[in-house]
C-alpha cells in the first residue's frame, strides 16, 4: 500500500509540474495576476508530493519491504537501520528520487523566502524550476521508476553494495545533490532574467545567497567524497580524477567563479552577460556531471551499470535543457545592457582574472573528461587520461591563480594601484618564499610551490583582515572596535581564501607521503618512517552482515606506544564481496594508515602509510564551507536588509563603499 | 584609457587563459593518456618502451600465482582475449574483486622480457560484469558476442587460450 501511495505522489508530482513549468510563466508573460500568485502555491504543492514519494521509498526501505524491486535489489533484514536509510540513494532509482526532491525543495524555499522578489521575476524562476524538474521527475516515473513492484517477493533482499555501506557516504551524495542542485536557482534566475530582458544590481543580490548556500554544499559534497575514497576505498589516496570526481569539480570551479561574477554585478552592474552566461554553464555542468556518468556512457569506477535506454531519455533531456538555454541566451543576450565600467587593474579586473582563469581550468578538465568518448566515437582509439594529464594541466594554471587570489580583494574598485596592494602583501610574499626554501629541503619542485602558495595564500587572506582592521597602526582597543564592525563577507572571503591555502598545504603534504607493502607474521615488525609497526595477532570477528579478518597491529615511535590499529577485511557474504577496512590515526599533522591484504601462509599483507598534513585536505575544504555560510550571514545578502540599513552602515566598514 | 583599449586588454587576458589552457592540453594529450589495448593488440603491435598502456581482458583461470619482490608482496597472472595471452605482473596488493576468470584492466607498460609490468590493476563490480572495454576485445577476437548471451564460462577461457597463446609467443 505503502509504496503505491508513493508511486500515486510521483505521478501527481509530475502533473503539478507540468502546473508549475507552464502557469507561471505564462501568466508572467500575460500579466495575469491570480497565475502569477499562484507560483509560490504549486512550488510548495510540489514538494509536498514529493516529499511524500520519498517518505514512502524510505519506509518501504526501512520495513524490508522486499516486494518492490528497488528494496530487493538493495536492501537486506540484516543490513544495520541507518544504512537502509542510507540505501535510499544509494541506487540508481533513488538517487533520481534524492535529485527530484531537492530541486522541489529548491523551489519551495524560493517560493518561502522569496517574498520579496517583485512577484513577476519570482513566478518565473519558479516556473523555469518546474520545467527544468518535470523532465527529471518524467525520467524517475517512467525509466527508472523506484516503486516497481515484484511478484513474488524474495525471502531477503541482495543487500546494499558494502562499498557503500559507510557513515561517510551516509551524508555525501545528499551534501553532493544539494550542491548540484542548488545551482539549477541561479540557473533560473538567470533564465527568467533573460525572460524578463532586464538584469540590475538587485538581480546580482538575489542570485548571490543561492549560489554561496550550493557552492557550500557542493564545496562539502565533495571534500566528503574524497574523505571516503581516502578511508574506504583503501588505496591511500583522496582524488582520482576519476570522471565521477571531475564531473562534481567542473561545477565547483564554474560555480566558484559565478560566486565571484555576481558580486561585480551586485556592486558595479559589469559583467551581467558573462554571469547570466556561467549560471547556465554551471547548471549544465551540474546537469551533465550527474547524468553522463549515470548513463554509463563516462567509463567511471562508480557508475552504476544500467541500460542505454536511460542513457538516451537521459540525453535528450540534457540536450533540451542545455541546448534551450543556451539558445534564450543567445537570442536574449543583447538584450541586457552593461553599464559599469573599469580599469583592468581594479576589484572588477581582479575578479575577471579570477573568472578567466578558474574557466580555463575547468576547461582542461572537461577536456580531459570528454576525451576518452569523443576519441572513442571519432577516431576510433580506446584510450584513457589520467592523473598526469590533469596534474600536467592544472597546476600551471591553478598557479597564477592562487598567486592573484591574496592580491584581489586588497585591490579597490574601478582603478587601483598595484603597489598599494604590494606594499600589504611583501611580509607574506617574504614568508611565502622562505616556507618555499625551507619546503625545498624535502619536496620536489611542484609540493615546494604548493606549499609556498599555502603559505601565500593563508597569510595573504589573514593580511587581508589585519589591514582593514588596522592592527599595529592605531590603539589595540580601536582596531578590536573596527573588528566587530568587519561585515561579515569579509570573513567569509578571508576564511574560504585560507581555507583554500589549508587544502593546498594538505595535498602538497601527501606528495611526501611514504608507504610500504610488506608481509608479516605475527609477532614481526617492521619500520616505516620512523615508526615501528608491530603485528601482534589476526583474528576473526562477525558484524551484522558480514564476517571480519582483523590484524591488531601497535604503533610505536622510538619505543613510546602511539596506538594500535585494527585494519579489516570483511566479507559480505550476501553480495559475495569483501571489502578492506583501512585503518587510521591521526593527530591533525599526520595519518598513519593501514590496510589489512590477502594472507599467505600465516603471514599477512600489509599496507601502510604515513601520510603528512593529510587531514589539512579536508579541514580546508570545512573552512571553506564556513566561510561561505559566514558569508551567506552578512546582512547585506539578507535580501531586502541593504535597503533598509544601507544608510545606517558607518561609511568604511562595506567593502563597496571604499 | 579608452573604453575600447580596456575591451581588448580583458580580451587579451581571456585568449591568454584559454590559449595556455588549450596548449597545455596538447601538450599533455600527446604524452600523458593511456591506450586501451588487449592481450592480441599488444602482441601484434607492442608500444614503445615504457609507454604506459591500459591492458585488458580476462584473467585466465588457475593462471594466478603470489610470489613476492624484494620483500614485498606479488603475483603473475595470464591475461587473455580468447585469442592472446600475456603475462602480467604486479607488485603490490591485488584488489578485493580480482578474481581467477573474470575480466580485468590493467594499467602499466612491456618489460624487455615480453612481459606486462602492471602499476595499477583495476578490477571492477560483481560477477556478471565485465569492462566495457574487455568485452568489446573479447568479441573482436571472435570469443564472445555480447549480443548473443552471457560469456561463456570463466573455466574454459584456458582451453580457448593457451595452444593459440604459445604460438603466438613462440612465432
Amino acid at each position: 500500500m505503502i509504496p503505491e501511495l508513493g508511486h500515486f505522489a510521483l505521478a501527481l508530482a509530475v502533473a503539478i509540474g507540468f502546473a508549475q513549468a507552464i502557469l507561471p510563466i505564462w501568466g508572467a508573460w500575460r500579466r495575469e495576476q491570480r497565475l502569477i500568485a499562484a507560483a509560490p502555491a504549486i512550488a510548495i504543492g510540489q514538494f509536498i508530493a514529493l516529499g511524500t514519494a520519498w517518505v514512502c521509498l524510505t519506509w518501504s526501505n526501512v520495513v524490508d519491504d522486499f516486494s518492490v524491486l528497488t528494496v530487493a535489489e538493495n536492501g537486506n533484514s540484516l543490513t544495520p537501520l541507518i544504512y537502509k536509510i542510507t540505501g535510499t540513494w544509494g541506487n540508481h532509482e533513488g538517487s533520481i528520487l534524492l535529485w527530484c526532491l531537492v530541486i522541489s525543495i529548491c523551489g519551495a524555499a524560493v517560493a518561502v523566502f522569496g517574498g520579496n522578489l517583485p512577484s513577476s521575476l519570482r513566478a518565473r524562476v519558479i516556473g523555469v524550476l518546474g520545467a527544468t524538474a518535470v523532465g527529471f521527475q518524467l525520467f524517475a516515473l517512467l525509466e527508472s521508476d523506484p516503486f516497481t513492484r515484484l511478484w513474488p517477493p524474495p525471502e531477503d533482499g541482495r543487500d546494499l553494495n558494502p562499498l557503500l555501506q559507510d557513515p561517510g557516504l551516509a551524508i555525501h551524495p545528499p551534501m553532493l545533490y544539494i550542491g548540484y542542485v542548488g545551482f539549477a536557482v541561479p540557473f533560473a534566475f538567470a533564465i527568467a532574467a533573460l525572460l524578463e530582458g532586464r538584469i540590475d544590481a538587485a538581480w546580482g543580490r538575489w542570485v548571490r545567497p543561492w549560489t554561496l548556500a550550493a557552492w557550500c554544499f557542493l564545496t562539502c559534497g565533495i571534500a566528503l567524497g574524497s574523505w571516503w575514497a581516502y578511508y574506504e576505498l583503501g588505496w591511500g589516496g583522496f582524488w582520482f580524477w576519476d570522471p565521477v570526481e571531475n564531473a562534481s569539480l567542473m561545477p565547483w570551479l564554474t560555480g566558484t567563479a559565478l560566486l565571484h561574477s555576481a558580486i561585480v554585478v551586485e556592486k558595479r552592474e559589469a559583467l551581467k552577460t558573462w554571469t547570466v552566461l556561467l549560471a547556465i554553464g554551471t547548471f549544465s555542468l551540474s546537469l551533465s556531471g550527474t547524468f553522463l556518468v549515470r548513463s554509463g556512457i563516462l567509463n567511471s569506477v562508480h557508475a552504476f551499470a544500467n541500460d542505454p535506454a536511460r542513457g538516451l531519455f537521459i540525453l535528450g533531456l540534457l540536450g533540451l535543457v542545455i541546448g534551450g538555454s543556451l539558445l534564450l541566451f543567445a537570442a536574449r543576450a543583447p538584450v541586457l545592457s552593461t553599464s559599469g565600467i573599469f580599469a583592468p587593474v581594479s576589484r572588477e579586473g581582479g575578479l575577471v582574472l579570477n573568472n578567466i582563469l578558474l574557466c580555463s581550468i575547468c576547461a582542461v578538465v572537461i577536456t580531459g573528461t570528454m576525451y576518452p568518448l569523443f576519441a572513442d566515437l571519432l577516431l576510433g582509439e580506446k584510450l584513457s587520461v589520467g592523473p598526469p594529464f590533469f596534474n600536467s594541466t592544472v597546476f600551471p594554471l591553478a598557479l597564477p591563480l592562487f598567486a592573484a587570489m591574496a592580491v584581489g580583494p586588497m585591490l579597490s574598485w574601478k582603478r587601483a594601484n598595484l603597489g598599494d596592494a604590494a606594499r600589504r602583501l611583501w611580509w607574506v610574499a617574504l614568508a611565502a618564499v622562505i616556507v618555499g626554501c625551507v619546503a625545498a629541503y624535502w619536496a620536489r619542485l611542484l609540493p615546494t610551490l604548493a606549499f609556498a602558495a599555502a603559505a601565500w595564500l593563508i597569510l595573504g587572506a589573514t593580511a587581508d583582515i589585519v589591514e582593514r582592521i588596522k592592527l599595529f597602526r592605531q590603539p589595540l582597543s580601536a582596531s578590536l572596535q573596527r573588528l566587530r564592525g568587519l561585515p561579515r563577507g569579509s570573513f567569509g572571503t578571508t576564511l574560504a581564501h585560507a581555507g583554500l591555502g589549508v587544502t593546498i598545504a594538505g595535498i602538497a603534504g601527501m606528495s611526501l607521503a611514504s608507504s610500504a607493502i610488506v608481509l608479516l607474521k605475527p609477532g614481526e615488525t617492521t619500520h616505516l618512517d620512523g615508526y615501528d609497526w608491530h603485528l601482534v595477532d589476526l583474528h576473526d570477528a562477525a558484524g551484522p552482515n558480514y564476517s571480519a579478518r582483523v590484524a591488531t597491529i601497535e604503533i610505536s615511535e622510538g619505543g613510546v606506544p602511539v596506538v594500535t590499529l585494527a585494519p579489516e577485511r570483511r566479507s559480505f557474504p550476501v553480495q559475495q564481496v569483501n571489502t578492506t577496512e583501512a585503518k587510521i590515526h591521526t593527530n591533525l599533522v599526520r595519518d598513519l594508515y593501514a590496510v589489512l591484504g590477502e594472507e599467505r601462509d600465516g603471514a599477512a599483507v600489509l599496507r601502510l602509510h604515513v601520510n603528512p598534513l593529510a587531514p589539512w585536505i579536508w579541514l580546508g575544504a570545512l573552512v571553506m564551507a564556513l566561510g561561505g555560510m559566514i558569508s551567506l550571514a552578512d546582512r547585506r545578502l539578507r535580501v531586502g536588509a541593504p535597503a533598509r540599513r544601507g544608510a545606517v552602515l558607518p561609511a568604511g566598514t562595506e567593502p563597496g563603499l571604499r | 584609457m579608452t573604453r575600447k583599449r580596456r575591451r581588448l586588454i580583458v580580451l587579451l587576458a581571456c585568449g591568454l587563459g584559454l590559449g595556455s589552457a588549450s596548449g597545455l592540453s596538447l601538450w599533455a594529450l600527446s604524452s600523458d593518456v593511456a591506450f586501451f589495448s588487449s592481450p592480441s593488440q599488444l602482441l601484434h603491435e607492442p608500444p614503445g618502451p615504457g609507454r604506459t598502456v591500459r591492458l585488458g581482458g580476462l584473467v585466465v583461470a588457475g593462471s594466478v600465482q603470489r610470489t613476492s619482490e624484494d620483500g614485498k608482496p606479488a603475483a603473475t597472472f595470464r591475461v587473455t582475449d580468447g585469442a592472446a595471452a600475456v603475462t602480467v605482473t604486479f607488485v603490490g596488493i591485488l584488489p578485493d574483486l580480482f578474481r581467477e576468470g573474470q575480466g580485468v584492466v590493467t594499467l602499466g607498460s612491456l618489460a624487455p622480457d615480453g612481459s606486462f609490468r602492471a602499476e595499477e590493476v583495476l578490477a571492477k563490480h560483481d560477477e556478471t560484469y565485465m569492462p566495457k572495454e574487455v568485452a568489446e576485445a573479447l568479441k573482436k577476437s571472435g570469443h564472445w558476442n555480447p549480443d548473443k548471451g552471457p560469456p561463456p564460462p570463466a573455466a574454459t577461457w584456458n582451453t580457448m587460450t593457451v595452444p593459440t597463446a604459445t604460438a603466438k609467443v613462440g612465432g
